[in-house]
Formats: structure tokens, sequence, C-alpha cells
């Protein structure tokens, strides 16, 4: 958390200067105010009349003050002089009552999340898979999605143009409840270097996405797949010869209907000659993000019941999750 | 010679007055629609990029306060001035320039700011070249104005020119204190981009400390000049009393000072600072009423005349939706209220019924008053006309603002709404879409205003072409006074 105790003051003069200032501007209007205060007009009695005219017939009346108004001056001014002695203003004089602002938020959030977590804490110790079934837990999780996540994955949680679907089961860091969880908590990183130089310009990286297309089996221009098939071995390095990439080190397989960046030939083309980078902030107190343990907890049930979820491996234990390598 | 006064300027003035109006509301209209239709100006295709809502908000913003409003006391001060000290203006030359040197200003605004050249800075957001073409403009205008005070025929300094003559010191200050900046250009960057002087924080406090006087002095001190010229005159009465605007105006000059920082109410803003900047704002309630309780008080004894009289309909309603806004800004800048209204659509209907309400009006009023005189005619050429665009103009109003404030409250509320599990009950996205109705009715208030605007231009055209421009108008011998 962090500390807000630090002064504002980096020397004892600017405080006096502030404080001597207010006090000495609410006097200003105090005396303002009482030197134009007169009495009321008395019954049937006439305002002055001012001596000068301008522009041929503009003149001014004298009257007095209307009454209401000036009492309310006065008394915006006393409210003033009182709300300077509760809460902090005259410099580093901090109010009788103590308040900060920081306080404020911070009691208001104490007491929130201690209220909340009555609610929240206790699915932390089921498994993922069993607060996913739970339907409870799963509005919540919606909930959750659609404050803190649906700005880039959108409300259907199926993304768009840079921002995965969810509800595919196409993973790019895998889909098991603990790898879900690790993305969310630490964030991910995913980056492909552009490769124009690599491929050839323009057209070896038009011919490699035809190439592309015709490793998934999708429409493409033979002619050109077949002059891209020798600069793919650009690619094959982390995509693999047979474009199904690597799961294990998160590079992407090129064969399925997964494309974060369009599928296109023309989208495709673009992604091999100025590369992409994109990445996902972590989302845990302890990586610097917002969210606590029992909130992740719910969101990773949620976003692992969208219907991409898999099924933990049964031979290796679960991976603990552990911030994002890059 | 006989001496006469300078209508020119004044003319010259009141006309773009007109035409700036046109401009910078049809320009509101366009983002009115945006916010319904958001692909709107997409079609435009390589001339989208020039319209889209990120450059032409602030083009909206500069050219109805400076365009618009700016040319409006341009006109009605340097007349006021002249016929209040019964003399001419201190030079015509000075004037000459002063009019063309806004124009150029206007222009340029005109041409950055779609090109997306920007500060960044609220109201300030003119790139360097600019703010030093605007600082000699206004020193000229200074000069001008001031230089026609001291040489008066009159012994007394009329009320109007008290607050012209804030206004005018004040926005000097404010424009040279708050547009300090280093152009990139001095670390071998763009010659078209700068950047301020101050950090953090402090550029925070500096830009709203300039901000709300902008609206103090710009939008509401100097607009009270021009009340307390032509709401006597139309009134044919005299101001209620000189003993409230002795204390009005030093209170308001004095307090306004204070305000900005109800703009950064639970920022990162110094608790003390936050304390303060409310605390005179609630006290500001009182000088910015005196305005109101002389202009409207002034009408006691001649009430009648708002029956027939639709130029007195124009300043009396402007006076009321000038206390109206005047009593919500400071409920606004209680901590409270702030923690609801802040960043919501509430703040565009204060600032709308402030603009519209206020400072379009009285400017709209008040020029039906200018207007015949500066061309040798008795009135407009149509009142009835005037009065169509008083209704036009007030339901617009109306319906603008009407629609702002609920849909403000309603977003305040649908933001701070929680499940009883503590998840919020609506995504941002929800609390967007929920705006649509309130969206259309806010296009339908800005296209009557907007027409009305047009009406004037028609009324105005058929005036001048009948009338002849006055250019020798003749000072009356100066009165003992």
């Amino acid at each position: 958390m962090i500390d807000f105790a630090g002064s504002d003051f980096f020397s004892e003069f600017w405080h006096y200067y502030v404080a001597a200032f207010t006090v000495l501007g609410i006097l200003f209007s105090l005396w303002l105010l009482s030197s134009q205060t007169t009495k009321k007009l008395a019954e049937g009695e006439q305002a002055e009349m001012m001596a000068p005219t301008w522009d041929g017939d503009l003149q001014e009346l004298n009257n007095p003050l209307p009454r209401w108004w000036m009492w309310m001056f006065y008394g915006l001014i006393f409210f003033g002089i009182g709300y300077l002695v509760l809460y902090p203003g005259m410099g580093k004089y901090a109010g009788t009552l103590g308040w900060t602002s920081f306080k404020e938020w911070k009691d208001d959030k104490d007491a929130v999340d201690a209220e909340f977590d009555k609610v929240m804490g206790p699915y932390k110790n089921q498994s993922i898979m069993a607060v996913a079934a739970d339907p409870k837990a799963r509005e919540m999780g919606q909930n959750l999605f659609m404050t803190y996540c649906s700005q880039c994955h959108g409300s259907s949680a199926q993304g768009g143009k840079g921002f995965p679907n969810l509800t595919d089961a196409q993973w790019l860091f895998g889909g098991t409840p603990e790898d879900i969880q690790a993305s969310i908590s630490g964030g991910r990183i995913a980056e492909m270097p552009p490769m124009g130089d690599a491929v050839g310009g323009e057209q070896g990286a038009k011919e490699v996405a035809n190439y592309v297309l015709s490793l998934g089996g999708k429409p493409h221009d033979a002619a050109l797949a077949a002059a891209g098939q020798a600069k793919f071995a650009a690619c094959a390095g982390c995509h693999g010869e047979n474009g199904k990439g690597m799961a294990a080190a998160s590079f992407p397989d090129l064969t399925d209907d997964a494309w974060q960046y369009g599928g296109s030939e023309s989208a495709i083309a673009q992604s091999i000659i100025k590369g992409r980078k994109g990445g996902m902030p972590a989302q845990s107190h302890a990586s610097g993000g917002v969210l606590n343990d029992s909130k992740i907890h719910l969101l990773a049930a949620y976003v692992w019941g969208l219907g991409g979820g898999k099924q933990p491996a049964a031979s290796a234990p679960a991976v603990v999750a552990a911030p994002a390598s890059n | 010679m006989e001496a006469t006064y300078n209508y020119k300027v004044v003319r010259q003035f009141a006309i773009m007055t007109v035409v700036w109006g046109i401009v910078g509301m049809l320009v509101g209209v366009i983002l009115a629609a945006q916010l319904i239709w958001p692909t709107l100006t997409e079609a435009l295709g390589p001339l989208a990029p020039y319209l889209s809502y990120g450059r032409i908000r602030p083009l909206h913003t500069n050219a109805v306060i400076f365009a618009f409003g700016g040319s409006a006391l341009f006109a009605t001060s340097l007349y006021v001035v002249q016929r209040t000290c019964q003399t001419r203006l201190l030079s015509d030359g000075l004037a000459s320039f002063v009019f063309w040197g806004w124009q150029l200003v206007i222009l340029l605004a005109a041409i950055s700011l779609p090109m997306g050249l920007t500060t960044g800075k609220e109201y300030a957001e003119l790139e360097w070249p600019i703010d030093l073409l605007i600082t000699v403009v206004w020193v000229a205008y200074a000069v001008l104005f001031l230089g026609t005070i001291i040489i008066r025929k009159t012994k007394h300094i009329y009320v109007a020119n008290w607050f012209f003559g804030a206004y005018i010191i004040t926005i000097a200050l404010l424009h040279l204190v708050n547009s300090a900046e280093l152009p990139w250009a001095l670390a071998g960057g763009s010659w078209l981009k700068s950047y301020s002087a101050y950090a953090g924080v402090h550029d925070a406090m500096v830009q709203w400390w300039y901000g709300h006087n902008a609206v103090g002095f710009f939008l509401t001190t100097a607009f009270l000049g021009m009340m307390y010229y032509f709401v006597p005159k139309q009134a044919g009465r005299p101001i209620f009393s000189y003993r409230l605007s002795i204390v009005h105006f030093w209170a308001l000059n004095f307090i306004y000072m204070w305000a900005g920082p109800h703009h950064l109410l639970y920022t990162a803003l110094p608790d003390w600072v936050q304390s303060l900047g409310m605390v005179f704002s609630l006290m500001l309630i009182a000088p910015s009423w005196g305005g109101m309780l002389n202009g409207i008080m002034t009408l006691s004894g001649a009430w009648h005349k708002l029956r027939t009289d639709p130029i007195l309909k124009f300043l009396i309603t402007a006076l009321s939706f000038y206390g109206m806004s005047t009593f919500e800004g400071p409920m606004m800048s209680v901590k409270t209220v702030n923690a609801l209204s802040h960043y919501t659509e509430w703040n565009i209907a204060h600032v709308h019924s402030g603009s519209l309400g206020w400072v379009a009006m009285i400017s709209i009023g008040s020029l039906y008053h200018l207007i015949p005189r500066l061309f040798g005619r008795e009135e407009m050429h149509s009142v009835k006309l005037i009065n169509v665009h008083f209704w036009w103009s007030t339901i617009g109003v109306v319906l603008y603002i009407a629609a702002m404030w609920i849909a403000g409250v309603a977003q305040g509320l649908m933001w701070r709404a929680t499940n009883a599990d503590g998840t919020l009950t609506y995504s941002f996205a929800q609390s967007v879409a929920a705006m649509y109705p309130f969206y259309t009715i806010r296009l339908i208030g800005g296209v009557m205003f907007f027409a009305g605007m047009l009406l004037m231009a028609y009324n105005v055209w058929k005036t001048v072409a009948a009338g002849k421009a006055v250019n020798d108008a003749r000072i009356p011998e100066a009165v003992a006074a």
C-alpha cells in the first residue's frame, strides 16, 4: 500500500503563507460585506438615486443590499470558517476531525472488502472446476468479468482483433484451471519479431501467408503457397515445420481458426512483415494489479467455464501460479 | 470636425459574433450526433480524421467561447466603453488590429485543432505560436479599452466598465501563467508542439486555476459587464443598487480566484487545496447572485415590458439561467455531491446552462439591441422573429440541460451501484448504452438552439441590407457628472 504520510509542504513558510492568506481572504470578505451593510429602507422611503448619468439615461439607485442575500452571504462565510476548523485547509493544520481523503477512501475500501470477502472468500478453498459448477459463483464471476475484463475481451468474452477469444478451446497460454489463473494473476506477454526481411519483403510475405493458409487447409493460392514453402523455414523455428506451433512455449498454432490478428491473406502478411506484440497486464496484488486472490479465483473459474476450459493434466502436478515468463 | 464614436470595430465584431456562433454551434451539433452515431463522419474517407470527435471537441469549445463569446465581448465592451465614457476609442488603428488579430487567432485555431495540434490543456489547447499571437492581441485590447477609460469625459467610471476591465486584466494574467510552455523545437523536435512548464499535480492545479477563472472572468465577469449596460438600457430603468454592485464586484473577483481546485476533488491534489476550493466555491454563490439580483431588480417597475419586448425576454431569461447555474456550480463543488457528479454528463448540463442559457442568451439579446443602432435602424427587421428565436432557444436549452441532468445522475448512480456480493452492477458499456435516449434529446435541443442562430442570421441580414452603416454617431457634450 502506498504511504501518503509525507507533508505537502517542504518548508514551514508555505504553511504559514497559505494559512495567513486563507484567514485574510475570509476577513476581507467579511469586511467587504459589512462595509456595505446598511439599515433597511423605512416604510415608504425611496432609495437614493446616485448623481452621475451615463450615455444619456443610465443611472443607479442605491438600494440597501437585499436582506436575504446579505444574510446568506454572512452565512456562507461562517460556514466556510466552520468547515476550515473541522477539515484540512489552512496550510498543514489538519482540522479537528482528522479527516483525509486517503483515510476516507481506505476506510470505505476496507469495510467493503471485509464485507465482500465474507461472500467471495469461501470459494477460494474449492477447486476452480468446482467453483465453475456453482451458479452463484458463476454469476459473481460474470459481474467481475464485466467490470475488469470486458473492456478488452468483450462482454461476451469472444475477444476482438488483438484480444483473444476466451470461449473457444484454443489457448495461447494453456486452458487448464491453473493456466488461466496464472494468466490472470501474472499477466502474459507474447511477441513475434518482424520477419519481412527474412521472407523476402512484401511478395515473400504474401507467399508465406498463402503457405500458412494451405497448412491449415484453408482457401489459398496454390502457386503462391508453393513459392512460400521454402521461405517458411524462417518461421518453422517457432511455429514448427507443420505450423502447429509449440504449445509449451506459447508459440501459436497457425493451422487452427484462432487468429488473434486476423486470418486473411493480407492480415497474415502484415503480421509477418511487421511482427506483433501483445500482452495482458497482471491483475493480482502481488504483481501490482488491483484484484485480490478471491476475485481472481472466481474469475479463473468463470473463464474456465465459458466452454473452452481444459481438464488439468492428470500426470503432471498442477503448475503453481507464477508470474509469466517472457 | 465633430467628435464621433468608432462604430466600425463594433460593427465588425457584432457581425462576426453571429457568424462564429453559427460555426461553433454547428460543430457542437455534429459532436452531439457523433455521440449517437459514432461512425457518422467515417464515410468522409480521407477527411474523416479531421472531423474525429477528439479533434473537433476542442474546436467546438474554442469556437463558442473565444470566437462567438469573444467577438460578442469585443463588440459590446468597445461599444459600451465609448458611450459611457463619452469619448472615441483611444486609437482606430489599434481597434483594427484587435479585430483582424483576433480573427487570425480564430482562423489558426480552426486549422490547427482539426489537424490534431493541441497542448492538451482544456480551453487552452492552442499551440504556442498562437498563444503568442493571443498575447499580443490581448495587450492591444487592454491598451485600447483601458486607454479609452483614461481619456474619458465622464467623471465616474460606469459599472459595466469595472467588469470589462477586471475581465481584460485577469484573462491576461491567466493566459500568461497557464500557457507557460516550452516549444519542443528547443530540444530538436517539432515547431508545432510544446510542453507545459509545470509538471504533475502542479500542472493540473495551474490548468484548473486557469480553467475555472476562464469561466469566471471570460464567461461571467465580462458578460456581467454586458448585462450592466444592456439590461438598464433596454428596460429604461436605473440599476437597482450601486451598493450591491460594489460588494458583488469585489467579492466575485476575489473569491473566484480560489475556486479552481473544485475541478480536482478526490484526485492527487492535496486535501487542504481541495477544501479551500470547496469552501470558496460555496461562498461564491453570494457574489454571483449579486449580479443576477442587480439585473433582475433593475426591472422593478418595468416588468410589463417583458410581455412585449423579446429582447428583454432574452436578457432576463439569461439572468435566470445565470442564477441557476451559479447555484448549481457551488453545489457540485461540495465533495459529497462531486463524488456523484464528477466525470458525468451532469457537468455537460451545468456547462451548457451557463454557456447557452446565460452567455449565448445575454449576447443574443444585447446584439438585437445593438445591431439596429449600428446600421441606422430603429429596430431589427423583424421583432416577431426575435420572439420566435427566443422560444426556440429557450426550449432548446431546457431540453438540452434536462436531458443531460438526468443522464448525468443516472450515469453517476450506475457507476456506483453494487450487487450484494460487492461486484459492480453495471459494466461501463452498459452505462454508455443507457445514454442513447438522453443523447437524442440533447441533439434535438442543440439543433433547436442552432436553428435559432440561423433565424438570427437571416434577421441580421435583412436589417443590415435595409440599413446603412453608421460611422458618424455624434458624441454628446460631456455632462458634468
